[in-house]
């Protein structure tokens, strides 16, 4: 018969922290924790220190007073009177439009290329090859200041529009003007009843989404396939213009003129903005090209040959096999080229162009001597923007990923 | 029945007919063209739209490389010498520059007569990366790779051959102790006396023994400031060095991202998330404003030796997210074959889970790679003259004042050359470590 016995009494011995598997993980993280802790401590007292022999304090008090420097681009109110915390919203909304602008156009530039690099059309193939390649092989930083460079040498000055036989002349039936010193477009003007008008827009984008579901809910019940896409641009278009002209033009656009040595009216998009939203996105969208490509490439040529056999036209055989399948492999990297560029556009110094990091990041700092604080609140800034990009896609991403039962 | 053999009435035919070429349509370059150009409207649309585009640019373009002067000592001159030979109006490039600045251009304003210690660094640096990009080449050169980093730095900054010397001794003290200190120490005890021992020779005794070695026998060659180093150099030197550095650093923070412990994880994943969510350029002011801050006061050290390190760390957290991407793609059975072979963690992670890691992550590794090279022109805005710092000192003077895409193609080019070899090398290594029969 077998004898129990005992387990040796249990007796802690100090080599048991080391050598025992079971406190070892715990030693090995006391140890980084208080390794990590010291190596802090002596950051702070460094800085501690080494703020005091300057006279300095730590304090966001600089936020409250006078900026006293202008900010060429501005989407809110602002002037040199306006407080630093001012300039700073102004610089955030600026680095937020340029990323906004960019990762639209970055997408659709993507897309397209990223399909055209597969197309079967050798001289398109290559073509796209070379875009991409030139993009991803040189610097962002080269990009902006060329494409800066071609924007401000390459276009004509506004006086060059002067005169009976003018050297340059504006381009889509005199709308457009493009400068050296940026690019004019039409403004619109928002008259008597626009609110109305816009208000009919809004209320037709909730009928498309309102028609879509529905036809989808009828399908999935009967079977009947609604033409949703005729609908829905029918929807887009036919109530907004019928309402236009009932309400009598309320939105009338201004046209850009040349006035004096400049022009005039309009909307200015600055070179400095211009050249580096482009830039950004042309980089980007190289990058974004490769993601696309792959995703294609990764959904296997069976699930086509499949959808061809139970007898789907080509059209719904992309949109219903194809495509979700690809954009599970193409959202994940799509994401991480959304936030790059969003921080590339910090390259902003290059150019001029008034972002987040050249109104608190530079003339802020510059002017206060806040550079501890400064560069805090502008680490900050981009730490929470990604935060939000990156959560705001990734839900969107675990709503269109492989549902595994 | 019937007379009528079948001699006359034959269905076999008994002759071969002679090959006939296939129709002109369905042959050589028109069925390629046909094909591959005009299947259908879409696509011969979209050939015609290429064809214009490639046509434009190269209209506007190739004459202007062509044509271009090689030989001038300023732009006005230039200017003189295409009126002359091409008239007024006449587009064409002032290459000039380059040939009268490409010295500056790659080295910065490194002293001229030193330029062959650079050169001779790159080359050690290529003989030293030899065996590891290439099998096929003698296993004994990895003893120029162990040597290399101590003698490149020398070889660009010059001063006192016993500074590096007397760093690497640290290395060999620190391997020493753990190749041989295992019967006394046991192996937990000899690794951890390696890493303590050269962090106490380095900080206490490296000084010193350089100090006396270099008095007892000076042997030095002339000292070169960092901030006489620029161009390309710059460029490379800052490139290579955090590369290297940032790859077994991204590798620790990978394991530390994977890991169950929860602080050690959770202290990774923190200062991956930081780094990675703020931009390199804050990073670098952050580096040139404030890292004085951190330090004991007194501390002021270079402003490149600054850029590297902020570099490195940056570098370092991307190249962990993308090695964590290979560890989490490794299936499970291999950890657990690697437990039920009883081998212990480092073992496991080193003989079996990193290798085959790595391997998959090699797209991603060489993308950071390009990316974190591309990235050394930001250094531009901390003030140090890198190929693009450089293009606007050298618009700066009078001479050449106004040029500008004669050093952007040059900068250009030279950057595409460098990242497009290094993304052609990764493609060949993938093909080389491909072990699925596919």
């Amino acid at each position: 018969m077998a004898t129990m016995t005992e387990p040796p009494a249990e007796t802690f011995r100090l080599s048991q922290l080391i050598y025992d598997t079971r406190y070892r993980s715990l030693t090995i993280q006391v140890v980084a924790f208080i390794l990590i802790m010291a190596g802090l401590f002596w950051l702070a007292s460094n800085t501690v220190q080494n703020l005091q022999s300057l006279g300095k304090d730590f304090n966001f008090g600089f936020l409250g007073q006078r900026a006293g420097y202008d900010i060429n681009q501005r989407l809110v109110e602002y002037t040199n009177d306006s407080t630093h915390a001012r300039a700073a919203l102004v610089g955030i909304l600026n680095t937020l439009l340029v990323a906004f602008v960019g990762c639209i156009i970055a997408t659709i530039v993507g897309v397209i290329a990223g399909v055209l690099r597969l197309s079967n059309n050798w001289i398109v193939a290559r073509l796209m090859a070379v875009y991409v390649e030139g993009f991803r092989n040189i610097p962002t930083l080269l990009w902006i200041l060329i494409v800066f460079a071609i924007m401000t040498e390459a276009t004509p000055q506004p006086r060059d529009f002067r005169g009976d036989d003018p050297e340059a002349s504006m381009i889509l039936f005199d709308t457009v003007a493009i400068t050296n010193r940026g690019i004019y477009t039409p403004a619109p003007v928002w008259g008597d009843g626009a609110l109305m008008l816009v208000l009919v827009f809004i209320a037709s984008l909730v009928g498309i989404w309102a028609f879509r579901r529905y036809a989808r809910k009828r399908q999935e019940q009967t079977g009947d396939i609604l033409p949703v896409f005729w609908t829905s641009l029918g929807l887009f278009f036919i109530p907004s213009i019928l309402f236009y002209f009932i309400l009598g033009r309320p939105v009338t656009l201004e046209y850009p003129e040349l006035t004096g040595f400049n022009f005039s009216g309009g909307t200015h998009m600055r070179n400095s903005f211009i050249a580096l939203t482009l830039a950004l996105a042309l980089y980007t969208g190289a990058f974004i090209a490769e993601n696309v490509r792959s995703g294609i490439l990764a959904v296997s040529k069976g699930q086509t040959e499949a959808a061809f056999a139970l007898g789907l036209r080509p059209n719904r055989t992309m949109n219903l096999v194809i495509l979700p399948q690809a954009l599970r492999v193409i959202i994940p990297p799509l994401i991480s080229q959304y936030l790059n560029l969003t921080k590339n556009s910090s390259l902003a110094i290059a150019v001029g162009y008034m972002d987040v990091r050249s109104t608190l990041g530079g003339i802020t700092i510059n002017q206060t001597g806040r550079e501890l604080e400064g560069m805090l609140l502008l680490g900050l800034f981009y730490l929470i923007t990604s935060l939000i990009i990156s959560s705001l896609m990734n839900v969107y991403n675990s709503s269109i990923k492989l549902k595994e039962r | 029945m019937s007379d009528t053999h079948a001699h006359n009435a034959s269905f076999v035919r008994e002759t071969m007919l002679p090959e006939v070429a296939p129709p002109a349509t369905q042959t050589g370059v028109i069925k390629w063209v046909r094909e591959n150009l005009f299947s259908s409207w879409l696509n011969a649309l979209l050939t015609i739209i290429s064809l214009y585009v490639i046509y434009y640019v190269l209209s506007h373009t190739l004459g202007w490389m062509l044509y271009g002067i090689w030989d001038a000592g300023s732009l006005s001159e230039c200017r003189e010498i295409r009126d002359e030979i091409y008239g007024a109006d006449a587009s064409v490039a002032c290459w000039a520059v380059l040939a009268d600045r490409w010295d500056q251009l790659l080295f910065g304003f490194y002293p001229q007569d030193l330029y062959w210690r650079p050169v001779l660094a790159l080359l050690v640096f290529f003989v030293a990366v030899a065996p590891i990009l290439f099998e096929n080449v003698p296993r004994k050169l990895f003893y120029v790779t162990a040597v290399a980093p101590f003698l490149c730095f020398w070889l660009i900054w010059g001063g006192s051959i016993w500074t590096p010397i007397a760093v690497a001794l640290g290395f060999v003290i620190g391997g020493v102790i753990i190749r041989f200190g295992d019967e006394i120490l046991g192996s937990l005890g000899a690794t951890i006396a390696g890493l303590v021992v050269p962090i106490l020779y380095w900080l206490f005794f490296a000084g010193p023994v350089a100090g006396g070695l270099s008095a007892i026998a000076p042997i030095e060659m002339q000292y070169v400031a960092s901030d006489e180093i620029g161009g390309f150099m710059l460029a490379i030197i800052i490139g290579v060095t955090s590369i290297i550095l940032s790859f077994p650093l991204g590798i620790v923070l990978a394991l530390g991202r994977q890991s169950d412990l929860f602080i050690i994880n959770k202290s990774c994943v923190f200062f991956i998330e930081v780094i990675r969510s703020v931009p390199l350029i804050v990073w670098l002011f952050t580096a040139s404003l404030l890292l004085n801050y951190f330090l004991p006061p007194g501390t002021n050290f270079d402003l490149l030796l600054r850029v590297i390190i902020m570099v490195t760390f940056f570098a370092s957290a991307y190249m962990a997210e993308v090695i964590r991407g290979g560890l989490a793609a490794l299936p499970r059975g291999q950890y657990e074959g690697a437990d039920s072979l009883g081998l212990n963690y480092w073992q496991s992670m080193q003989l079996i889970i990193l290798p085959q890691a790595l391997k998959i992550s090699i797209p991603g590794i060489v993308n950071t790679f390009i990316g974190v090279f591309k990235d050394t022109t930001l250094v531009v805005f901390v003030g140090l003259s890198d190929p693009i710092g450089f293009s606007n000192l050298i618009r700066a003077t009078t001479d050449w004042n106004g040029i500008y895409w004669e050093l952007f193609i040059f900068i250009g080019a030279c950057f595409f050359i460098c990242c497009f070899a290094m993304s052609k090398y990764s493609q060949f290594l993938e093909r080389k470590l491909r072990t699925d029969h596919r």
